[in-house]
């Protein structure tokens, strides 16, 4: 159960793995942003070379990507269809009432599935190639000017850590629940959908309690080691940048100019 | 020899006791000498983690004066207090607040603004010190609990305590791992001249211990070294107390006039003294 949460990090050892997490972050989000500026073949080609080009360096296999397009393989259908069959513009190859197939239709369904993919691809990228806690840990660092309107930035990234330190903890609570209550006869996931609602309920509430005794507990041993608050606090993990981030950045630089001569 | 903590007439009451006007803490006072092995012992409820909490100030004392390594426990000393006192908890889980071994050391080395250099020094120091360095980028999921009961040991380590309170802190061990953690414990306190206040109800653990301090209903009933403890035999048993196998066999023999010696035998010590019982008859 451990693998569906945290469990999308693969370790390893490439270019792409050692980029500071607060760059990945950035260049993630830019790209997403600079995807919507592509508006034909060449520019989207463009695109999914350099994205192809980066899953490459990460040595991460194709096959994990392709398992990231699963989940939201109907939205895509759904996307792409509504565009193909609503647009029209250039030559109609067919029709029936209002629906119709036309050029500009296929270019543009052919268009909004290559920004899906580009979308998934370079967010999957991320996840896969950073730890959880090396992006909390750049969220941290990115969100550092808000301390000067007295935003907790120390307390909501402590706040992360902890949440993802405890998510095995409680994965295996759950286990030890749920095969305590099917001792008592609760059967999980049987049954109409109603029941198996009603069946979730002695599973939370033991959860909850457990949670909440946990979280006092944890409370207490925090301050009896002299938590108190972010202030005067020194920060043990620091991160790094390097001049491979510097280049990153700039290799981002060229794609844009590239992507801005190739596009109409 | 120096005391390091004096508790004088110490009472404490939680706030849902204040209707049924009972009291956690009632007029607790003793002292504790630089470098003893103090355990405390008492049945479910008799108020021992509360005396812990109130000794580094993480529950307010309603009366009475608590003194530490020479500071009078006040909101201004508390921080410096708890540097002092190291606090081990029962449950591993959840006094693990890193997300790996070595972040959880840190965090009260970070807590007190230790500069990045030093930190790092004495998180390596302390981990190599319990033998968990090879741990050190593991996070706890992949740890047992002893291990996990050794990384909270380091992280105490690492903010060179004087004094250790281990608040039945092996009881959610197996055998191997309590006897690891305790074995530890006691290196560690031989080499720094640690304090140890043991928290148990492992009546062999306390057997083992300088002190015995005896708790029950608040109040500290009786405190004085292992075998005076022991001797009470019967009064134990009616405080739901435990007494080792070797004193209830003693108690029993001495009925019927047996001349044994007064002190504290473990087992093997017993086996030794009976031989020599019936050889030289
Ligand atoms: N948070 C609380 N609120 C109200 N009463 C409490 C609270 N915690 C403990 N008590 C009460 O205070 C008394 C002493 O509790 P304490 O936890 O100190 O006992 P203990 O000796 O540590 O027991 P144990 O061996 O079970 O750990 C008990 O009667 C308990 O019911
Ligand atoms: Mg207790």
């Amino acid at each position: 159960m451990n693998k569906l949460i945290l469990g999308r990090y693969i370790a390893g050892d490439s270019l792409i793995h050692r980029l500071d997490p607060r760059a990945k972050l950035v260049l993630s989000f830019y790209f997403v942003g600079i995807i919507f500026m592509a508006n034909n073949w060449q520019s989207f080609s463009m695109l999914l070379i350099f994205t192809l080009g980066c899953i490459l360096a990460s040595k991460i296999s194709l096959s994990f990507f392709l398992k990231g397009v699963r989940p939201l393989i109907w939205l895509i259908i759904f996307t792409v269809a509504l565009q193909m069959l609503f647009s029209s513009g250039g030559q109609m190859y067919w029709h029936w009432g209002i629906f119709k197939i036309s050029e500009f239709g296929v270019t543009n369904g052919l268009y909004i599935f290559c920004r899906f993919i580009l979308i998934i691809f370079m967010s999957t990228l991320l996840t896969l190639s950073t730890a959880p806690l090396q992006l909390a840990d750049a969220i941290e660092s990115l969100l550092k000017p808000l301390k000067a309107i007295k935003f907790p930035v120390y307390e909501i990234a402590l706040m992360l850590s902890i949440a993802l330190r405890f998510v095995p903890t409680l994965m295996d609570e759950t286990a030890k629940i749920m095969n305590a209550q099917r001792a008592r006869g609760v059967n999980f996931g049987q049954g109409s959908l109603i029941k198996q609602m009603q069946s979730i309920i002695p599973l939370l509430i033991p959860l909850f309690v457990s949670s909440f005794n946990r979280a006092e507990d944890l409370a207490i041993a925090m301050e009896s080691r002299g938590y108190q608050g972010g202030e005067g606090r020194t920060k043990y993990r620091v991160l790094k940048w390097q001049t491979t981030d510097t280049m990153a950045f700039v290799l981002f630089a060229v794609v844009t100019v590239a992507l801005v001569y190739l596009k109409n | 020899m120096t005391e390091v903590i004096k508790v004088d007439h110490l009472n404490y009451q939680y706030e849902a006791q204040k209707e049924l006007n009972e009291m956690a803490l009632k007029d607790v006072s003793f002292t504790i000498n630089k470098g003893e092995w103090v355990a405390i012992i008492g049945h479910n409820g008799s108020g021992k983690s509360t005396l812990s909490k109130n000794i580094n100030g993480l529950l307010a004392p309603k009366s009475g004066e608590i003194t530490v390594d020479g500071l009078v426990l006040s909101t201004e000393t508390v921080w410096d207090i708890r540097r002092k006192i190291g606090i081990v908890f029962q449950n591993p889980d959840n006094q693990f607040v890193g997300a790996t071994v070595e972040d959880d050391v840190a965090f009260g080395l970070e807590n007190n603004g230790i500069e990045r250099k030093e930190m790092q020094e004495r998180v390596r120091d302390a981990l190599e010190r319990v033998d968990m360095w090879q741990f050190a980028a593991k996070e706890p999921a992949r740890l047992s609990g002893g291990q996990k009961q050794r990384v909270a040991i380091a992280g105490i380590v690492a903010l060179r305590p004087e004094v250790i309170i281990l608040d039945e802190s092996t009881s959610m061990l197996d055998p191997e791992g309590r006897d690891e953690v305790l074995s530890l414990i006691h290196q560690l306190k031989d080499e720094r001249g640690l304090t140890i206040i043991s928290i148990t109800h492992d009546i062999n653990e306390a057997a083992s211990a300088d002190k015995i301090m005896v708790m029950d209903g608040g109040q500290l009933v009786k405190q004085g070294t292992p075998a005076e403890i022991f001797a009470l035999g019967e009064q134990l048993v009616d405080m739901g107390l435990d007494v080792p196998y070797p004193e209830r066999l003693k108690a029993a023999l001495k009925k019927r006039h047996f001349d044994i010696p007064d002190d504290y035998m473990t087992e093997e010590g017993m086996v030794d003294w009976l031989w020599q019982l019936n050889s030289t008859k």
